[in-house]
């Protein structure tokens, strides 16, 4: 077995592992943790496949944003757990496993390695020592898929607008400040020049 | 060396697991949630996979959009949670049907 395939599977089994944790977890915040877990091992497996700038993508995104937000929106929700009845899991359980394994005998009858070993697919050349992953995926990004790149970043806008917008309220006895009135305020309106006669001069103590 | 069915096969295992995870989770909405992000993971490693093997930078790209989306979609989706916390005091799925006649 060389190194390569050893880290393959070691990678896999973390994944599938840290997958059946969060599926089987009851309390949330585990459930994130395990789900950070598959999303570093998933890393590794995409740098095995020379995907590096993704695998540095999904540890700086997906680890570093959607599963701190997560994480943030878990502990703000303030949700029972010991509350939960259990009863669900057990009812489901049966079924899901049923027709998890279906599934995956389904599907591994399909892309098994009748039809996708390694003498249909054989295992591509290791790309040169300057090879740039990042400056090829510019390269298409910025060319061939510039409308599509730009229609994400107004996905994401659109996400940032809609994510405000549903959990922005406006609460009568908070205090803000008022930006534009602050900006627009005159002279007059704070400061007031009082004549008065001199007073004699104070004996020192 | 590694062959693309074990890429496959891997890909298709957590796609079930999550699948699976969608049965069991009916009393929470976030590890529903959690679920659907583990199988987008799933299906950007089969993306990866075959970009790997045919050589063809295409579906990274991919990978690159559908990850953009999965976020655009957590951010949407813990919003909307948050909404329904704030208004019914709990994400059970199972209490959640003001919509059904």
């Amino acid at each position: 077995m060389t190194f390569e395939k050893f880290l393959f599977y070691f990678f896999a089994a973390m994944v599938i592992f840290a997958g059946l944790m969060l599926i089987t977890r009851r309390n949330p915040v585990y459930s994130a943790l395990f789900l950070v877990l598959a999303f570093f091992n998933a890393a590794g497996l995409w740098m095995l496949m020379e995907a590096e700038f993704l695998a540095i993508t999904l540890v700086l995104v997906y680890v570093g944003a959607v599963m701190v937000l997560f994480l943030f929106v878990v502990m703000m929700l303030d949700i029972n757990v010991a509350e939960m009845k259990p009863g669900c899991f057990i009812t489901y359980l049966p079924v899901g496993i049923l027709i998890a394994l279906t599934m995956v005998v389904e599907m591994v009858m399909v892309v098994g390695p009748n039809h996708f070993g390694l003498d249909i697919y054989a295992s591509p050349v290791p790309h040169a020592p300057g090879y740039s992953n990042t400056g090829e995926l510019g390269s298409m990004l910025y060319t061939i898929y510039m409308y599509p790149f730009e229609i994400a970043a107004v996905i994401l806008l659109v996400a940032i607008v809609a994510a405000i917008g549903l959990t922005l309220r406006r609460r009568p006895d908070t205090k803000s400040q008022n930006p534009s009135k602050q900006v627009l305020v005159k002279r007059d309106d704070r400061l007031r020049v009082v004549k008065m006669p001199s007073e004699s001069k104070m004996e020192l103590k | 060396m590694i062959a693309l069915s074990d890429y496959l096969i891997l890909g298709a295992i957590l796609f079930c697991i999550s699948v699976a995870g969608i049965f069991l989770n009916r009393r929470n909405v976030l590890i529903l949630l959690m679920c659907i992000e583990l199988m987008l993971l799933a299906v950007n490693m089969n993306f990866i996979a075959f970009s790997h093997f045919l050589g063809n930078a295409t579906g990274q790209v991919f990978v690159f959009f559908v990850l953009t989306v999965a976020a655009a979609e957590a951010a949407i989706g813990l919003a909307i949670l948050v909404v329904l916390f704030r208004n019914r005091r709990t994400i059970d799925v199972a209490e959640l049907d003001t919509l059904k006649g």
